[in-house]
């Protein structure tokens, strides 16, 4: 993935009608034939400008995917929330080890004495334990996991 | 879910496989990947509702790039809040507009006194400090401490990849 993540977009990059794309769009997508001419036509526009705005929200970086969101857990395998607690002059040594796994899906750096957090996305539930047990053998630092016990309601909302 | 029957099967598995990275931007995207796949559109279809149904897909949806909305402060705010009182809570925390993300964990005492995530996203940290001041107005005395992580870096950033075997 080379998307700029870290990029603010101009705020002229979006307008009216983009920014209720990505309001009305993060809630599902018609299983239809048509879907985009079906999705279009509650936004007030047509199949072929819906494509063409999703292809260019894509293309600056306003979205980082369009699709199908799967449930890990649902599907046979795992999520977990890990942190540890790296020191800085090792911090950068630890990353490229932590990110080297395949099941590291996201990586970030916080601020706090955990300042390393990242989610790892196996598909079998035991891959969890597995991968931390391997960074902890790499890293000889401890992997704390924050696996989900409930979730609450997801929702973003741009200025529409 | 049995332990034993496999949660997807093998035309599921490659039907994700065709649209994980993205569903692709042509009028009739269901057929475009049935026609990848030696399969029809309405299989496709009648898979990809199934798999909905049974929660293997949340939606199909975009994922907007908070930070290049102008989303640029992003918190990880952290509660530790009577544990019979998380359910209710939490409810009303993750409704929030501006909370994209409330998840209830396990503490890890006694370094990690809290159980509940909520990412607070804004155009400046004073933006975001605002939020979490709401948040802490809807907990009141249910929560005995808190504490928020902003993201200083992103080091790696993927989707779910299923392996190809």
């Amino acid at each position: 993935m080379t998307r700029p993540f870290r990029t603010v977009l101009p705020s002229d990059a979006l307008d009216e009608t983009d920014r209720a794309i990505i309001n009305a769009l993060q809630d599902g997508f018609p299983l239809t034939p048509r879907p985009y001419d079906d999705a279009g036509a509650a936004l007030g526009i047509t199949g072929a400008d819906l494509i063409a705005r999703l292809g260019r929200l894509r293309d600056i970086g306003a979205i980082t995917r369009f699709g199908p969101f799967f449930d890990a857990a649902e599907m046979g395998g795992a999520f977990c929330l890990c942190a540890m607690a790296v020191p800085p002059d090792q911090f950068d040594a630890v990353m490229t080890q932590v990110n080297a796994h395949p099941e590291v899906a996201h990586n970030y750096e916080r601020t706090h004495a955990l300042n390393m957090w990242f989610v790892l996305a196996t598909d079998s539930p035991d891959g969890i334990d597995r991968t931390a047990r391997a960074i902890e053998n790499e890293t000889g630092l401890r992997v704390m996991q924050f696996p989900k016990l409930e979730e609450y309601f997801i929702g973003f909302r741009v200025r529409a | 879910m049995t332990p034993d029957a496999p949660v997807l099967d093998l035309v599921d598995r490659r039907i994700v496989q065709a649209t994980q990275a993205g569903l692709p931007l042509v009028e009739a995207p269901y057929a475009a990947v049935a026609a990848d796949l030696g399969l029809t559109e309405a299989e496709v279809i009648a898979r990809l509702g199934a798999l909905q149904d049974r929660g293997a897909i949340r939606r199909i949806a975009v994922a907007p790039n908070h930070y290049a909305l102008g989303m640029t402060a992003n918190g990880m705010s952290v509660w530790d809040v009577a544990d019979d009182r998380v359910p209710a809570l939490g409810a009303r925390i993750g409704a929030l507009p501006f909370v994209t993300h409330c998840y209830r964990r396990p503490r890890a005492l006694p370094a990690w006194p809290y159980n509940l995530f909520a990412m607070l996203h804004g155009g400046s940290r004073a933006e975001v400090e605002e939020k979490r001041a709401q948040v802490a107005a809807i907990l009141g005395d249910a929560c005995r401490g808190a504490d928020i992580l902003y993201s200083t870096r992103i080091l790696k950033k993927t989707g779910l990849r299923l392996r190809e075997d």
